[in-house]
């Protein structure tokens, strides 16, 4: 396969990946502003979806202050913010029009069916009694997308480069998006296990999709370490970094064979380094500086994965 | 129920159709009757209920926005992908009528081939006095690179487009060769693909012969010339200048169908003697590139040096045989208008072969006794300039007025060399759905020739529709569509 192939479906995969990823994002912004809280922690909920974006300095430039709306607009349907749900699905389509001649019919089709919709939409689809029918409707496009791939693609190099963008880009983003949170599973004197760290801990696991995972695994009310856990360490947990890490050695073990190239060893090393790890350790070490080497330990693997399989020039 | 459109132009059309309407050969109704090829359609014509055919329009309209077939068009931000109209009335040939265009058309791309190499080689032709060697060595297309060089199978042109109009039951003209990188071909095979999934029921009632068999033949054609220095299996790729080019989505297409890489100029380069892509096994070597660039982008070594579509170094790993380019680079010559008059000739000279169809008559200006008719018929002719083209600097004799003519005439006689002229010609019309319901509009063909180990054809080609009322213009930039083509088994 031609390295500039790969590299396209590799971020084919992530751009479709990181829209589904802001659709639950916001989704989750927009149920903690109809709880009855503060408007400093209705704000924090908005803010938190640039910051995993990391489109705070976009949106401070053209917008100013943090509102819903706004952020809403900008992270959805703003064509000139590179990081929007409109952005992300552009550039997928983008390179799936490129990649005619290596993707499925039926996943072109279904890529660029997305992509006529969303261009038809209007604000409306923002309003508040639409916006819930809009990220539902990114989500099922991406799970549609993703469906159509698994179920028409040969199980070749292509669908593992579009695998391993996928897992790239989801450990990216939970972990961008727990870091984000951060502050609210430490633990703190004051009202623990409140009912105040009971919206924010759900929401966080609702934006993961992991509300009613964790109910089923912890029988428990919701606890911050357990949260973390879940979400970093938990190997079933499908969106946990964890889970993203066991698929990405795996996938890299049947694409490379005997090769061993550079990229099997570091994510082979970030790998055991989350495997063989305990949460308590985590949180010893501190949550903040853990994620942040950890979103930096997995920007390595996707540069060395293009250095060793996309001949980038 | 009354035919909608028994009455060729019952509306009132532009000049050319009070002028010359009656001229026009209609291909499915002739004294009153329905054509035998298209008897099967004009009974489900008139069978279909009320609205059918604009829901079956937006039907076929979805699907091929869905699949995505459109084509760029430079210039507007918002409008950089557009569909060609697609038109749902099939045109339709018996296999008979097919299999003389067949035979003519193979001959013509044969007899073009045996062309280039000749003037590639020792220009037989030329020293024989059969062609003027000016309308060689002065022509731009000519290309003094590749003198000497012999592609694989002697084939230069592996996939030649031949443009044909037709005029009566049996009268059909070639209006021109293309011998570069003819396009158009997709549409061809999904235009076919959409009727099959609109209207199943005519292809079960009727035989129409498939063409989707194009894509192997392609694939067969250019594993038959892989460079010798190639053993086992060839690795063929398909060269694009990449995604925003007009054609891309046919050369996804066809690399698809094909199932062989398609490439940009980015992902290869050469090393020695062979041209290497770069994949994420590390370099693999390319035996037969199908570019769908032009010559002049193809090698910025060689050609114009800012060009950043192509491959540095691909012409000298031509030159000694490492790689076949198809179509190779310089066939641009014989499809150029100066030669095309000489194309019955270049058949007789090469093949011994009378030619089997027509050239459209082409009158040159510089023979008195050619110079003589077309001033004394100026109202009835096209006249061009030689080195024009699209449709600049042209007189259409029977739109024009009487002082735009006599204006002309001056300019003919200032530098008579400079001019060829050809009759009006009467393009046959088929059943096409327009706003106004199914009516006659004029078309053209261009089916696609494959030269290999064999020469070949598909049963079809591609239909060009002018979908404005007594427009005889084609081209899908000037509000052209597509039909489908079929060739009806017997």
């Amino acid at each position: 396969m031609l390295g500039r192939v790969a590299d396209q479906l590799y971020w084919m995969a992530r751009y479709s990946e990181r829209a589904e990823n802001m659709a639950r994002i916001l989704d989750v912004a927009d149920r903690m502003s109809l709880t009855p809280q503060d408007d400093n922690t209705r704000i924090t909920a908005w803010y938190s979806a640039l910051e995993v974006a990391g489109a705070q300095e976009g949106y401070a430039e053209s917008h100013g202050e943090v509102s819903g709306s706004n952020v809403l607009h900008y992270m959805a349907l703003d064509q000139d913010n590179p990081s929007s749900i409109f952005s992300s699905i552009r550039a997928a389509r983008e390179n799936a029009r490129a990649l005619r001649g290596t993707i499925t019919t039926e996943m072109f089709e279904a890529i660029n069916a997305t992509w006529l919709e969303l261009r038809a939409m209007d604000e409306m689809v923002l309003s508040a009694a639409g916006r819930r029918v809009f990220f539902d409707w990114v989500k099922e496009r991406a799970h549609l997308f993703r469906g159509v791939a698994e179920g028409t693609m040969l199980r070749d190099e292509a669908m593992m480069f579009m695998d391993i963008g996928l897992d790239i880009e989801r450990a990216d983003s939970t972990a961008r998006l727990l870091d984000s949170k951060y502050h609210i599973l430490l633990p703190s004197a004051e009202d623990v296990g409140g009912a105040l760290d009971y919206y924010q801990w759900g929401a966080l696991l609702r934006s993961l999709s992991a509300f009613r995972a964790y109910h089923k695994i912890y029988r428990d009310r919701v606890s911050a370490i357990r949260v973390a856990e879940l979400i970093i360490l938990n190997a079933e947990m499908p969106r946990s970094l964890r889970c993203c890490y066991d698929r990405l050695v795996d996938t890299l073990e049947i694409l490379c064979g005997d090769d061993a190239p550079e990229c099997q060893r570091l994510t082979g090393r970030l790998h055991a380094w989350l495997r063989f790890r305990r949460i308590d350790e985590i949180f010893e070490q501190g949550l903040h500086e853990f994620l942040t080497d950890f979103i930096e330990g997995n920007a390595d693997v996707g540069q060395q994965i293009a250095r060793d399989f996309m001949m980038v020039r | 129920m009354p035919l909608p459109f028994a009455q060729p132009f019952e509306s009132v059309g532009g000049k050319v159709d009070a002028m010359v309407g009656e001229q026009f050969f209609n291909e499915m109704y002739e004294d009153g009757g329905v054509r035998a090829p298209y008897s099967r359609l004009a009974e489900w014509i008139d069978a279909a209920p009320e609205g059918h055919f604009a829901r079956k329009q937006i039907e076929a309209e979805t699907m091929f926005r869905r699949i995505g077939i459109t084509f760029a068009v430079y210039g507007s931000e918002e409008t950089t992908e557009r569909l060609i109209p697609f038109d749902m009335m099939p045109r339709v040939f018996t296999e008979t009528e097919w299999r003389r265009l067949e035979r003519g058309i193979t001959q013509r791309a044969r007899a073009l081939n045996a062309f280039l190499w000749d003037i590639y080689h020792r220009r037989e032709i030329i020293r024989a006095g059969k062609l003027p060697g000016h309308l060689v060595w002065r022509n731009e297309a000519f290309e003094p690179a590749v003198v000497g060089i012999s592609p694989p199978r002697k084939v230069y042109s592996h996939v030649v487009g031949i443009d044909l109009v037709r005029t009566g039951p049996d009268e059909f003209f070639v209006l021109e060769d293309n011998c570069r990188t003819p396009s158009g071909v997709s549409y061809m095979l999904e235009n076919r693909e959409i009727m099959m999934r609109l209207y199943p029921e005519l292809f079960r009632e009727q035989r129409v012969l498939p063409v989707d068999d194009y894509p192997r033949a392609l694939r067969r054609t250019f594993a038959s010339v892989a460079p010798e220095k190639c053993d086992g299996a060839p690795t063929i790729a398909v060269l694009t200048p990449g995604a925003f080019n007009s054609a891309y989505y046919e050369h996804s297409f066809l690399a698809d169908q094909m199932g062989v890489e398609l490439v940009e100029g980015q992902d290869l380069f050469v090393d020695g003697d062979f041209v290497y892509m770069r994949t994420t096994r590390g370099p693999q070597r390319v035996d037969v590139i199908y570019r769908r660039i032009d010559d002049d982008f193809i090698d910025p070594l060689a050609f114009r040096a800012d060009s950043m579509l192509g491959v540095p170094g691909l012409l000298s790993v031509y030159r000694s045989g490492g790689v076949t380019v198809a179509n190779a680079m310089g066939t641009g010559v014989a499809d150029d208008k100066s030669i095309y008059p000489y194309v019955p000739e270049i058949i007789r000279f090469y093949l011994g072969e009378e030619p089997i169809l027509n050239n459209v008559q082409t009158y040159m200006l510089r023979d008195p006794e050619d110079r003589k008719y077309v001033l004394d018929h100026l109202p009835e002719l096209v006249v061009k300039e030689v080195h024009g083209s699209g449709g600049y600097g042209m007189l259409v004799g029977p739109t024009s007025t009487k002082a735009e003519i006599e204006e002309y005439r001056k300019r003919l006689l200032e530098e008579p060399s400079g001019f060829i002229a050809q009759p009006t010609l009467s393009l046959s019309t088929c059943p096409t759905y327009v706003d106004a319901g199914i009516a006659p509009r004029h078309v053209d063909l261009r089916p696609y020739v494959l030269s290999g180990e064999d020469v070949s054809v598909v049963p079809g080609g591609l239909t060009r529709v002018a979908l404005v009322e007594g427009s005889l213009v084609v081209n899908s930039s000037q509000g052209g569509g597509t039909k489908d083509t079929w060739v009806l088994k017997e």
